[in-house]
């Protein structure tokens, strides 16, 4: 097919790169955000599970915390976690740090 | 060995990227992720198509894609049969040796694409028993154009084509059954669930992954925007809807009907009616007949089930 492709014989349709929609950013839709506390956290991976957005990160199988490049603040996570360790906190009233935490 | 164990699920790749345009609360990409995680485990790849609809439009947002496997969109009515191509191609491939890769093959479609514009090339693929496994993702209506009413919007829902008002009650016809319909085409395996029940998803995921022949899983996807109700709260109403049997979460293997889950209190209609806002027109005293109605319809559906459950047990013996 490749060479169909090259030698103008056949035109592709709109093909676009896997996971590319990865380098964007859907974090500017937050109202509420997500503020974790870790060490209240079990690690059960139910947020990491039910998170539309793919934004809990988890490394070695423990979360380590929230990707604010994609959560759109919807707040499934704090109503999901079984021992409460998720706070949905107005983002506007956030210092940079406490979004961090 | 396929596993669901969510400890191992999450070394894994994710098949599903952030950075999709999917509602905030929206249960379509979380669906597509267990699915994608359940499918491609082992040696086995997954290929998929996807008819239009909400997480077409939501993940393909061209020139991009969140998709992190081959995926082909065509058109709204022909996810079945842009699979069945692709499965005949795989089969050929193979037995001219160009290909030795084990494929998955899944069909991705809203329930617009489902029950009502891709209905006849559904059956077409699924009569023609393709190798391949069908999702759809039940929102309920056409949500990415607005909330226009689909054949498996339920009785007295609101939508914009079915509006509320001081004579129009919601939408007045039921539910089509499309699982049912699906199931009559005597398929090898045939499933309803829910990703609020992930492990049971994935399960079904992998037996249909595994099964040879045509294979229709529909999955419940709760929709905030369309069913008004805040987006937190996507997956307690998914729980809602398995325990008061809305929803029944059932398998049916070669003909034989399972229940996955039977809710230990069977809650009433109205519980599932006051969670969500496309219902609050029913409560006024022209339609309160409307809910008795919808209970009936929902109790006849179960007991349906429980039959053919307890006949499959009988047969067995």
């Amino acid at each position: 097919m490749a060479e169909l492709l090259k030698k103008g014989q056949m035109k592709p349709g709109a093909v676009a790169e896997a996971g590319s929609m990865a380098r964007l950013n859907t974090g500017t839709w937050r109202t509420y955000c997500p503020v974790s506390d870790l060490e209240k956290c079990n690690h059960c991976m139910i947020c990491w599970l039910m998170c539309p957005e793919s934004a809990v990160q988890v490394e070695d199988g423990k979360k380590v915390g929230t990707n604010l490049q994609y959560c759109k603040g919807c707040g499934i996570c704090a109503t999901e976690c079984p021992v409460d360790a998720i706070e949905m906190k107005l983002e506007s009233e956030m210092s940079e740090d406490e979004k961090k935490g | 060995m396929a596993t669901t164990s969510l400890k191992q699920l999450c070394e894994m790749p994710d098949l599903l990227s952030g950075g999709h345009a999917a509602c905030p609360g929206c249960a379509g990409p979380v669906a597509i992720r267990q699915i994608l995680l359940a499918a491609q485990q082992d040696d086995t790849y997954v290929v998929a198509s996807i008819s239009t609809g909400c997480m077409e439009v939501s993940t393909t947002v061209y020139p991009n894609s969140a998709w992190r496997i081959p995926l082909f969109h065509s058109a709204f009515e022909n996810s079945a049969a842009t699979i069945s191509g692709a499965e005949t191609a795989y089969r050929s491939l193979k037995k001219q040796g160009k290909i030795d890769k084990k494929i998955a093959f899944i069909a991705f479609g809203g329930d617009g694409g489902t029950y009502d514009i891709g209905l006849q090339s559904l059956s077409g693929a699924l009569e023609r028993g393709h190798n391949f496994t069908y999702v759809c993702y039940d929102n309920e209506a056409y949500m990415n154009t607005g909330i226009q009413r689909s054949g498996s919007t339920p009785k007295g829902a609101f939508t914009t084509t079915a509006p509320a008002g001081k004579v129009e009650p919601g939408k007045r016809q039921r539910k089509k059954n499309l699982t049912a319909i699906v199931a009559a085409h005597d398929i090898p395996y045939v499933a309803q669930a829910s990703p609020h029940r992930a492990r049971d998803l994935m399960n079904k995921v992998q037996k249909a992954v595994a099964t040879e022949g045509a294979c229709f899983i529909n999955v419940l996807s709760p929709c905030p925007r369309g069913w008004r109700y805040a987006p937190d709260q996507t997956f307690q109403i998914a729980k809602l809807a398995a325990d008061t049997c809305v929803w029944p979460l059932y398998e049916i293997e070669d003909g034989k009907l399972t229940i996955n889950y039977k809710p230990r209190e069977k809650k009433p209609m109205l519980d599932w009616l006051k969670s969500q806002g496309r219902f609050r027109h029913l409560f006024t005293p022209q339609n309160e007949h409307l809910v008795e109605e919808i209970q009936q319809d929902v109790d006849r559906e179960w007991q349906r089930l429980l039959t053919l459950e307890a006949m499959g047990k009988e047969t067995a013996q």
